[in-house]
Formats: structure tokens, C-alpha cells, sequence
């Protein structure tokens, strides 16, 4: 049985069209990535999957729990970090904790059974110096770490974790990934959205590009990867003589008279930049400026959707 | 998964009463909002009674002009009281409008617990800050010179009637809360609530208003409440008036609820 199971889900709004027939499903104790830009519809999906919006046709289960008709069954196996933070900015980090714990029934009020797991995720989150503090004084990275330790209160099977590190700083978002690893190094079932395939590479067994409200392509990362074309050189000139004369000098590149430059794909590696640079100075010229592009996102969704420019729909 | 459903139902009254803690732990933190539902009430009442209470007291039936700003104190009070009750629903309002916006809401959603106990904790932590308000607004009306002849059965009657109009109206609040469309109209929308006092029996005798106002002074929710609370402190006429009193909590109750758990299904999500 899988853990997330969806079978031709669609939702609509008025006549916007968000989901347009998604499959998908995610074995227990894997991680699963969204991948799509913003409107793409990964949140709507989250929301479908959470129970708290309801899907207009097909079948969405979470532990085999249907979330049409079982919402209740649903809502006891999972949990749900959003985009936005959803924590009482009126409480402490440690009564933030505790809320949870009670609504999650973990032993009567004060039990030690719930205290002993908020000191535990306290710990475990690095916020046990501020847990008695209010969460006005807590940075956005803190503030994540107890939007997630509330959600793992009582030890979720399923994790929907939207987009767990928009906004946060370098080592914020790697602290969140790590703390995403340990889940799955229990047994959790993960099911994160993000925008970035740095992210997804990182993390997910699995990856599900979503566009437009549809599965345009799902693998592993490697398998996508192939999907997507390679890295290209930059190089810029001063003038369209030396752009003409590198552009005859080497293969499969493709120039761009408006900005002076020339795009030769390569795979990033020390020896091919070499190579290139190399047969530059021994013509006589020399570049004004380079750079390595790898791919990203960009690169998957061109590949994937197939549009002419890539960057249009992101931006 | 039945006996997580079996479990669920029995965790009502535990989730309300969680939820309740959270919301009189908002209050005690915070206590802007609950000084703020004492002190209005009690700026309008010293207003009326020092600065208007002499003139309105002298145009209240049967009442000597000499002894003008002591029969309105007396007139006024059980009005300044509805005031008081009505007052607090904008408070829960604000924060109703609070959660949703922050998402804790949407957590509360996809967690297995009533969403009647969601409510009803709000409900609930307003009610009881809404009777504190009332007492302590009354205990300034005493200080002033505000006389009940009430024996101990029409003071815990009269206890009674404000806790349970206090819990109608902040069923009333909640939905408020959750149809406003930000917190800064949230605020604004339980206004109208303060307004009924005032076209009521409140502050002036119906029969001194037009036919039409009288008319609507008459029926609407706030003039038995007003009454009969009048009735039970000062010892005037009861009549019928109590029994309407209490269907007004009933439908106001029920209409508050309907309304808060439409909604509520609906508008905890951002998209």
C-alpha cells in the first residue's frame, strides 16, 4: 500500500483549472518532491492532501484513508508544514509545544508524557534557550524549526512539508534538511513542494514536476536529470569580430549578437573550461568575461515542457 | 480507524477546554484588548450620568428633576451593562480574524479535532472575559452611587442572563471574526452590536421614540435582555420579558454557530 496514493485529481477554480488529472503516489518512508514554479499548483495539492480544501474529482488517500470520506482518519496520521507560519505568535515556543501535545492527546494536561516529548523536540530543534521566550524575539529560522517541531508533535506517519525553506538563510535551510533526513531515517513518509532543484536533489527519492496542474514528469533525480540538457559556457566579448571569430572556432555554439556573447555547452568540468579557453588564447582572444551555467530549473522545465523559452512562465 | 473516531468524539470537551486555556492565556499576556472592553463602557457611563445624567433623569417618567442624575444612573445602568457584552464581541472578533490570518487555524484543520472545539474555546475564554467586564463595570456603577434593591435569587438570575447573553453574543463575534476579511475589519464589523443598546430600551424609554423606532426598540434582541435585567436589579416589572431574553440567546446562540462553522470550513484556508 502506498502512503500517498492520487488518482486522477482535479480541482478547479471557477473556470481556473489548477489540477488537471495528477497521479501520483509515494511509497511509505520516502521522500517525494513537488518540483514546479509558483501557481503550478503544488500548494493546492498539499492543501487537497491535508484535508483542508476538497479535491472536485478523482481519489486522494493518505494512509489509506480517503480524504473525502475519512477526513478524520487522514488528519490523525499526518502533518502539516505550510508556507506560511502557522504557530501562536501570543505563546512561547515551549506553550506552542504543549498546545500541540494536548490536542494531540499525549497523556492528560501536564502528563509527563507530553512534557517529556516537548523537552525532547526542544532539544531536538536547538530551541530549548528560547523556549520560554515570546516568539516575537524568535528569527525566521526559528520560528520554522518550531512550525515543524508542532507538526511532529506526535510522531506523524505522513509529512506534507510546503516549501520548508523559502526564505530562510544558507544554514537554516540546511538545518531543515537535515532535521528532513532524521524523519526519514524513522520511517516517515515525506511529501515536500519546492522550487528549487538543489533542494529536491538533496532530499527526495523521488521527483514530480508539476506544471501547469499537471505531472509533466516524475523520477528519480537522476533520471530527470538526463532529461535535462547540460551545462553551457558563457562567454562574453568586447566587440563582433572576436565573437565571430570564436563562434567559427568552436563547436555547436550559438552566439547572440545583442549581448555580445557565446554559449558553448560543455559539462562544468576544470578540463572542458580548459580546453575552451585554451583554444581562445591560442586564436588570440580573449574572453571579457565567463561563466559556468549548470542546470536548474530553468533547464527542467524547458526540457520537460518543451516551451521555447524557458523562462517565460517562471518569472 | 473507528476507535480513533470513538476517541475523537469523547476529546470535545478536553480540546474545548485546551483551547479555552489558550485563549485566557492570550488574555492574561495581552490584557490590551480586555482593559479596553472595561474602560469604554465605563467612559460612557460616567459621561452620561455626570455630564447628561441630569437633564435625561428629569425627562424619565415619574421622576422628581431634583433627583435627576441619580434616577438615571439607575435607569442607565442595565443598559451600560448590554453595552459592556456587546462591546467584547468585537475583541473576540480581532481574535478570531488573528488566527485565521496566521495560519494556526489551517494547523488546527488538519489536526483530528472538533472544529465545534476550535470555536467553542474562543467562545467560551469571551464569555467569561465578558462577564469579568460586566462585574467590574458594575462595581464602578456602585461606586457611583448605583443602588440594587435585588434579593440573592434576582442577582444570581441576573448573573445568569449576562453569562448566557455574553456566550450568544460571542458566538456572534466568532463568525464576525472569521466572515471579516482582515483583523482590521474584524474590528469594525461587532460595531453594529453596540449600536442596539442605544435603539433600545437602554439609555431612554422606547415611548419617547418615533412609532417606527419603537416599534424595532421593541423586538430586538437587546430590550428584553436590558429589561429583564433592569426587572431583576431594580425590582420593575418582568412580565414575559425573561422568557424572551432567553430565546434571544437561544437564536442568537444557534445563528452565531451555524454561521462561525459555515464559514469555518470554508475560509481557514489561503490559497
Amino acid at each position: 500500500m502506498y502512503a500517498i496514493d492520487i488518482q486522477g485529481l482535479r480541482k478547479s477554480y471557477g473556470t481556473k483549472v489548477v489540477l488537471d488529472d495528477v497521479n501520483l503516489t509515494v511509497a511509505a518512508g520516502t521522500v517525494t518532491a513537488l518540483l514546479g514554479p509558483n501557481g503550478a499548483g503544488k500548494t493546492t495539492s498539499v492543501h487537497i492532501l491535508s484535508t483542508l480544501i476538497r479535491p472536485d474529482a478523482g481519489s486522494v488517500r493518505v494512509s489509506g484513508c480517503d480524504v473525502v470520506h475519512d477526513p478524520d482518519g487522514v488528519r490523525a496520521t499526518i502533518g502539516l508544514t505550510g508556507q506560511f507560519s502557522a504557530v501562536d505568535k501570543l505563546l512561547t515556543g515551549e506553550e506552542n509545544l504543549m498546545l500541540m501535545a494536548r490536542l494531540r492527546h499525549l497523556g492528560a494536561k501536564g502528563s509527563k508524557g507530553s512534557k517529556a516529548r516537548v523537552a525532547e523536540l526542544l532539544e531536538q530543534f536547538d530551541l530549548i534557550e528560547a523556549a520560554r521566550k515570546p516568539l516575537a524575539t524568535y528569527s525566521g529560522g526559528m520560528q520554522r524549526r518550531l512550525d515543524l517541531a508542532m507538526t511532529l508533535v506526535d510522531a506523524p506517519r505522513v509529512i506534507f512539508l510546503d516549501e520548508p525553506t523559502t526564505g530562510l538563510d544558507p544554514r537554516s535551510r540546511h538545518t531543515m534538511w537535515n532535521i528532513v533526513r532524521g524523519l526519514v531515517a524513522d520511517g516517515t513518509t515525506v511529501l515536500l513542494t519546492t522550487q528549487n532543484l538543489d533542494e529536491a536533489d538533496e532530499l527526495a527519492h523521488r521527483i514530480a514536476v508539476l506544471d501547469g496542474g499537471r505531472i509533466v514528469a516524475e523520477g528519480t533525480p537522476d533520471e530527470l536529470k538526463r532529461l535535462v540538457p547540460g551545462g553551457h559556457l558563457r562567454l562574453r566579448f568586447a566587440d563582433v569580430a572576436s565573437l565571430t571569430t570564436a563562434a567559427a572556432l568552436l563547436d555547436r555554439s550559438t552566439r547572440d549578437d545583442a549581448g555580445l556573447t557565446l554559449s558553448v555547452p560543455t559539462d562544468g568540468g576544470v578540463s572542458a573550461v580548459r580546453s575552451v579557453l585554451n583554444r581562445l588564447d591560442a586564436a588570440g582572444l580573449t574572453a571579457d568575461d565567463l561563466s559556468i551555467h549548470s542546470p536548474d530549473l530553468d533547464d527542467v522545465f524547458f526540457a520537460l515542457s518543451g516551451r521555447v523559452d524557458s523562462k517565460g512562465p517562471l518569472s | 480507524m473507528t476507535t480513533i473516531t470513538t476517541g475523537r468524539t469523547s476529546h470535545v470537551i478536553a480540546d474545548s477546554v485546551t483551547m479555552l486555556n489558550r485563549n485566557l492565556l492570550h488574555m492574561i499576556r495581552y490584557p490590551g484588548l480586555s482593559v479596553f472592553t472595561i474602560a469604554g463602557p465605563v467612559v460612557i457611563l460616567l459621561l452620561l450620568v455626570f455630564v447628561f445624567g441630569g437633564t435625561l433623569g428629569a425627562g424619565l417618567p415619574g421622576v422628581d428633576p431634583a433627583g435627576g442624575r441619580a434616577a438615571y444612573l439607575s435607569y442607565v445602568m442595565p443598559g451600560i451593562l448590554a453595552i459592556t457584552i456587546a462591546g467584547t464581541a468585537g475583541g473576540t472578533a480581532t481574535t478570531v480574524a488573528m488566527d485565521m490570518a496566521d495560519g494556526i487555524t489551517a494547523r488546527f484543520r488538519t489536526m483530528a479535532i472538533s472544529r465545534a472545539a476550535v470555536l467553542a474555546g474562543h467562545v467560551l475564554g469571551n464569555a467569561i472575559q465578558a462577564v469579568i467586564a460586566v462585574a467590574l463595570v458594575l462595581l464602578v456603577g456602585i461606586l457611583i452611587g448605583f443602588r440594587p434593591t435585588a434579593g440573592p435569587l434576582a442577582w444570581l438570575g441576573a448573573a445568569g442572563l449576562v453569562a448566557l447573553f455574553a456566550y450568544a453574543i460571542s458566538w456572534i463575534g466568532v463568525a464576525m471574526g472569521i466572515e471579516a476579511k482582515s483583523v482590521e475589519t474584524a474590528s469594525n464589523l461587532p460595531l453594529i452590536l453596540m449600536l442596539l443598546p442605544l435603539l433600545g430600551s437602554g439609555f431612554v424609554p422606547t415611548g419617547s421614540m418615533p412609532a417606527w423606532l419603537e416599534w424595532f426598540a421593541a423586538y430586538q434582541p437587546f430590550t428584553p435582555v436590558i429589561e429583564t435585567i433592569r426587572g431583576l436589579l431594580l425590582g420593575t416589572p418582568l412580565g414575559w420579558t425573561p422568557l424572551i431574553a432567553l430565546a434571544w440567546c437561544l437564536v442568537l446562540s444557534v445563528i452565531g454557530y451555524v454561521w462561525s462553522k459555515a464559514l469555518y470550513e470554508r475560509k481557514s484556508v489561503r490559497a
